[in-house]
Order: structure tokens, then C-alpha cells, then sequence
């Protein structure tokens, strides 16, 4: 592999990192409470959230690029707060895939939570427990499989995103030129044993990710207290 | 007293309660399914949020006129419901833990080897709830709930899930909560069988109303109750051992200070122990005068205190007063026509079956 790859590689794998860490930290609260709300705006929300599953990603690109750029709220705001602009920015493409990948981390994490029953929760609250301390003491631990599951479908879905990052981050080798866009410039330049090396890499990938995650997780251990 | 006042309107019905339960023994709420008794327990613990007051002695918990309301895990309570809600990350000794770390030391009255020692679980301290038996998981949850050392301890059918022989297996260890810890009980029940053997006090609901509510042993002798229809109908009296007789493993139980002796099967219990005695009504029955020549070796003199219909056309309910002690007794109403019975009226009890409880 050529060095300006394995730049591709290194990027890719910060991206999907730095995706994945920020994902957890937004993502848990949002699970939690799309878990556990009565909210009537739920429906809402959770539309919201799921956007990126069907939206083709060059809308989400594209509405990124506009509110980002230096006509944009977002992109006014990063400047007057002296950050820049962050189209074409490795810090543009990790917010752009933390929007793109939000549903595959909430998803799994709402799933975990709303499977733990609210009587082993409030048998947290009878035995003193305040509402974080239930939540870091029953909710979390008892969400692990969910958690693990969030952050694999996180990390995988980031390093296999490709359209979002052609809007947003374009091509800049060493600061947004990842994986999949690597991959699409050799076969535009008929470098097909190049393309063919990263592409079986990313193949070889998601399938040991996969394998991992289904392997890990496959003792569902459920809560057989409910049982008689 | 505890006491709480609550007002919740529901599906169906709107519960509207007020309740006054003494401070020790165990008060059990006793109701059909739906009748608002599970839904009361979860508001005296601040899991539902009933209009109202809440108060246990001095301390209260809610009180709506002042805009006061303890979150749950801010209230010294202990509950314990069906099916246990184990913590099923964490072994048993972990789930002993959780509840007794986060109470000040100043405030942990029991030590955890009393309550292991209480309900016979020192040798699943490893284990992981999922490993367990119904009757196990219900005495862990039991202990768990006991080691935050409660004011209070509110139990919502924790007998309910388990078949009969796991019953049998956790009701002794409830029975020797009552006996060597000081916690009042507040116990969720719509098993008469359980109220009559655990509770103290009776509190009768329906459709979110207190039909009626005393001491049990009264409860249990009124006709007038839902307690006194069903096979489940019976006094519950409080009796010591007096005799044992060896020869025929038999046991002299005196009720009270006067001539009201019954014999029941000797279990073993020493000369002197007080013991929880339930006579059913449909194994009483009533002659105008001894009987000589007869299976039956209960025999007591009393008086017809008050004749009611049951709840099939062709029974009646005779409440009979041996001395001061009140005894239930289902006959025919062909055999009461017939016998002439009328309030004041001396008769004969024999009671054929007694049921030791403690």
C-alpha cells in the first residue's frame, strides 16, 4: 500500500474513533430518554434520529455544507467563536458522521434501555439508589450488550460512510480523504490492485467486526427473574 | 401510626383511601385483584404519585397542604413485590450490598449476618439471581430489602409467584421477621390463607375504597365481610400450649383466660409458646346439647351471637361466643331452621380441624 493509503487508513480509523467516543456521550442520554419518556413528542424525535437511515446521505451532506458553511448558522457561529469554518475540516467530517451515525448508536442503546423493566428500577430507588446513581449502577451495566452493540454499529457504519464525507470533508489527503474515498479515487484513475487491496480490507473489516459483535453478544442473558 | 390519606383517580374507579395502621405487627391490605391495594403500597413508597399525605409517626413522607413529597429512595422503606426484581448483574452478596452501602452507617441497625442467618441464605452468597428458585429469589429480595435497615417494610404479594410448596418453604422466614425484628409490615395480599397467618391488622378493599378495617381476629369473626364468604372463612385466635399429651402426640391449646380449650396436633412446640390458631367455619359444627359418642373431641359451650346469610342460598353463618372468644361455624340453613337458632341462645361448638400457624 502506498503511503497517501495508509494516511487514508490512519484518518479513518481517527474519524471513526473520535465518531464513535462523541456518539456515546450523546447518544446514551438520547437513548435513555427516548427509552423511558411518556414525551407525545417522541414520535418526533425518534423520526429524527432515524433520518440518516433512509435520507441519502448527499441530502444530509448537502444540508450540512449549507448550514456550515460561512452563510450558515452553524457556520457563523463556529466563526464568531473564532473556530473557523468547518467544511472541508476533519472536524467538519466527525460532526457531519456523528449526525450520520447517530441512529446506528441510539438505536441499539434505546433497545437496551427499554428491555431493563421499570420494576428492577425502582427497586433501585427503594434501596436508596437516587437517578443517577440508578442509572450508573442498574441502567448501564444492565444495557452493556446494548452498549457494546452501539459502539461497533458506531465505529463500522463511520468507517463505511462515504457520500456525507464527499459533501462535507471532499478530499484532502491527511485531513479528509478517508477510506471509501480513497478506494472511489483509484478506480476513477484505473488503479484497480490498489482499490482492490483497501477495498478487501474493508471487507475483511466489517466482517470480523461483525462476527465479533454477533459472537459477543450471542448468550442473550436475559433477566429470567421474570420466569416462574 | 402510619398514616396516609390518597386520592387517585384510576381506570374504572377512583381510589379513595384512608388508612390508620399501627406502627408494629404486620397490616395487610387484602382485596380482589384491581381493587387499588397494590396501587395504595406504591404510593405509601412514593413510586405512584397519589393526591394526599403520607406518614409514618412523626416523619412525613407527603403531605400535599404543604407541598412536601420524599422521593422513594429518600424514604426508609423496604419493598419487596412478586417477583423479587433481583439485580441480575450482580451476585447474591451484591445485591445484599447495594441497598446497605448507600444507607449512613449511623442508620444500619441490622447487621447483614442476622439477616442472612434470618432467611437461611448464607450459602448463595455467590450465586447469581438467575440461579435461583422462586423461593430463594423471594428471600433474597426479602434480605436485600431488610439490610437498608427500614422503618417500614411494604411486601406486594411477594408469596404470589411461588407454588405451594415454595410458599410453605418462605412463609416460616416471614413468620421470624415478625418475631425477631421490630419493622412494622405493610403486606399486599388476596390469599386469605396468607392474611390469616402473617397479619396483625386487616384493612379489606374494594374498587378503591376501605370496605372495612380492625384487627384481624376481629375482621375475621365479622359475617358481614368478604373474609367470611369462601372456603378461607374462619376465626383466627391466639392460644398458648398448655399441655402436651404424649401417649396420643396431641397438644391442650388455651384461647384466652376461660374454659375455651381445643386439641390439636402436637408439633412440637415446649409448654408456654404462643401460637396462632385458625378454625375454619366450615369445620364447626353446632348441637343444642353435648354430644357423647362422637369422633370429635373439641366440644365448647357457648352462646349464638349473630346468624347471617352466606353466599350460597342454602348456607348460613353462626357466629358462637365461647367466654369472650368468638367462633365462626357454616351450617345449612336447614340445620340452623332446625335447630332453632337464635342470637343468645346457648349451644354446643365441635370443632373437628384446627389449624396451627406459628
Amino acid at each position: 500500500m502506498t503511503p497517501a493509503d495508509w494516511t487514508a487508513v490512519r484518518l479513518t480509523a481517527q474519524l471513526a474513533a473520535w465518531t464513535t467516543l462523541l456518539l456515546l456521550l450523546v447518544g446514551t442520554p438520547v437513548g435513555w430518554w427516548l427509552a423511558r419518556t411518556r414525551s407525545r413528542l417522541k414520535p418526533l424525535w425518534s423520526a429524527v434520529v432515524a433520518m440518516p437511515i433512509v435520507l441519502p446521505p448527499t441530502v444530509i451532506g448537502f444540508y450540512l455544507l449549507l448550514l456550515m458553511g460561512p452563510q450558515g448558522p452553524v457556520g457563523q457561529l463556529t466563526q464568531s467563536l473564532g473556530l473557523g469554518r468547518l467544511p472541508f475540516t476533519f472536524a467538519g467530517l466527525v460532526v457531519a458522521s456523528v449526525l450520520y451515525s447517530m441512529p446506528f448508536v441510539v438505536q441499539p442503546l434505546q433497545q437496551a434501555f427499554e428491555a431493563i423493566p421499570a420494576r428492577t428500577l425502582e427497586a433501585a430507588a427503594t434501596l436508596r439508589a437516587g437517578p443517577f446513581d440508578r442509572f450508573f449502577s442498574v441502567a448501564l451495566p444492565l444495557a452493556r450488550p446494548g452498549l457494546l452493540t452501539a459502539a461497533v454499529l458506531g465505529f463500522a457504519h463511520t468507517v463505511g460512510e462515504f457520500g456525507v464525507v464527499l459533501m462535507i470533508g471532499g478530499n484532502i489527503p491527511g485531513a479528509t480523504r478517508v477510506l471509501s474515498v480513497a478506494i472511489y479515487d483509484h478506480v476513477e484513475s484505473t488503479e484497480f490492485a490498489d482499490a482492490h487491496r483497501l477495498a478487501a480490507a474493508m471487507v475483511v473489516f466489517a466482517m470480523v467486526v461483525l462476527v465479533a459483535l454477533y459472537v459477543v453478544n450471542r448468550p442473550a442473558r436475559t433477566d429470567r427473574s421474570t420466569a416462574p | 401510626m402510619i398514616e396516609a390519606r390518597l386520592h387517585l383517580p384510576r381506570d374504572g374507579f377512583t381510589l379513595d383511601v384512608a388508612l390508620s395502621l399501627p406502627e408494629r405487627g404486620v397490616s395487610a391490605l387484602f382485596g380482589p385483584s384491581g381493587c387499588g391495594k397494590t396501587t395504595v403500597l406504591r404510593a405509601l413508597a412514593g413510586l405512584e404519585r397519589a393526591a394526599g399525605r403520607v406518614a409514618l409517626g412523626s416523619e412525613v413522607w407527603q403531605d400535599d397542604a404543604a407541598g412536601a413529597f420524599v422521593p422513594t429512595h429518600r424514604r426508609a422503606l423496604g419493598y419487596v413485590i412478586q417477583d423479587a426484581a433481583l439485580f441480575p448483574h450482580l451476585d447474591v452478596q451484591r445485591n445484599l450490598d447495594y441497598g446497605r452501602r448507600r444507607i449512613p452507617p449511623a442508620l444500619r441497625r441490622i447487621e447483614p449476618e442476622q439477616i442472612v442467618d434470618l432467611l437461611g441464605i448464607a450459602h448463595l452468597m455467590r450465586r447469581r439471581p438467575d440461579t435461583l428458585s422462586g423461593g430463594e429469589r423471594q428471600r433474597v429480595a426479602i434480605a436485600r430489602a431488610l439490610a437498608t435497615s427500614p422503618r417500614l417494610l411494604l411486601m406486594d404479594e411477594p408469596l404470589a409467584a411461588l407454588d405451594a410448596q415454595r410458599k410453605a418453604e418462605v412463609l416460616p422466614y416471614l413468620d421470624r421477621l415478625h418475631a425477631e425484628l421490630a419493622i412494622p409490615v405493610v403486606y399486599v395480599s388476596h390469599a386469605v390463607d396468607e392474611v390469616a397467618r402473617l397479619a396483625h391488622h386487616l384493612v379489606l378493599l374494594d374498587r378503591g375504597r376501605v370496605v372495612a378495617a380492625g384487627p384481624l381476629a376481629d375482621m375475621m369473626a365479622r359475617l358481614d365481610l368478604p373474609t367470611a364468604r369462601g372456603e378461607g372463612a374462619g376465626v383466627v385466635l391466639d392460644a398458648v400450649v398448655a399441655e402436651r399429651d404424649a401417649p396420643w402426640q396431641l397438644a391442650r391449646l388455651q384461647v384466652g383466660d376461660g374454659d375455651f380449650v381445643l386439641w390439636a396436633r402436637d408439633h412440637g412446640l415446649p409448654v408456654g409458646s404462643a401460637v396462632r390458631v385458625r378454625v375454619l367455619a366450615r369445620d364447626v359444627s353446632l348441637t343444642r346439647a353435648p354430644q357423647t359418642g362422637t369422633s370429635i373431641g373439641n366440644q365448647l359451650a357457648g352462646t349464638v351471637e349473630a346468624i347471617a346469610d352466606d353466599e350460597h342460598a342454602a348456607l348460613a353463618l353462626v357466629r358462637v361466643r365461647v367466654g369472650v372468644v368468638p367462633v365462626v361455624a357454616r351450617l345449612t340453613r336447614r340445620s340452623a331452621f332446625a335447630l332453632q337458632l337464635a342470637p343468645g341462645q346457648p349451644v354446643w361448638a365441635h370443632v373437628k380441624t384446627v389449624a396451627l400457624m406459628e
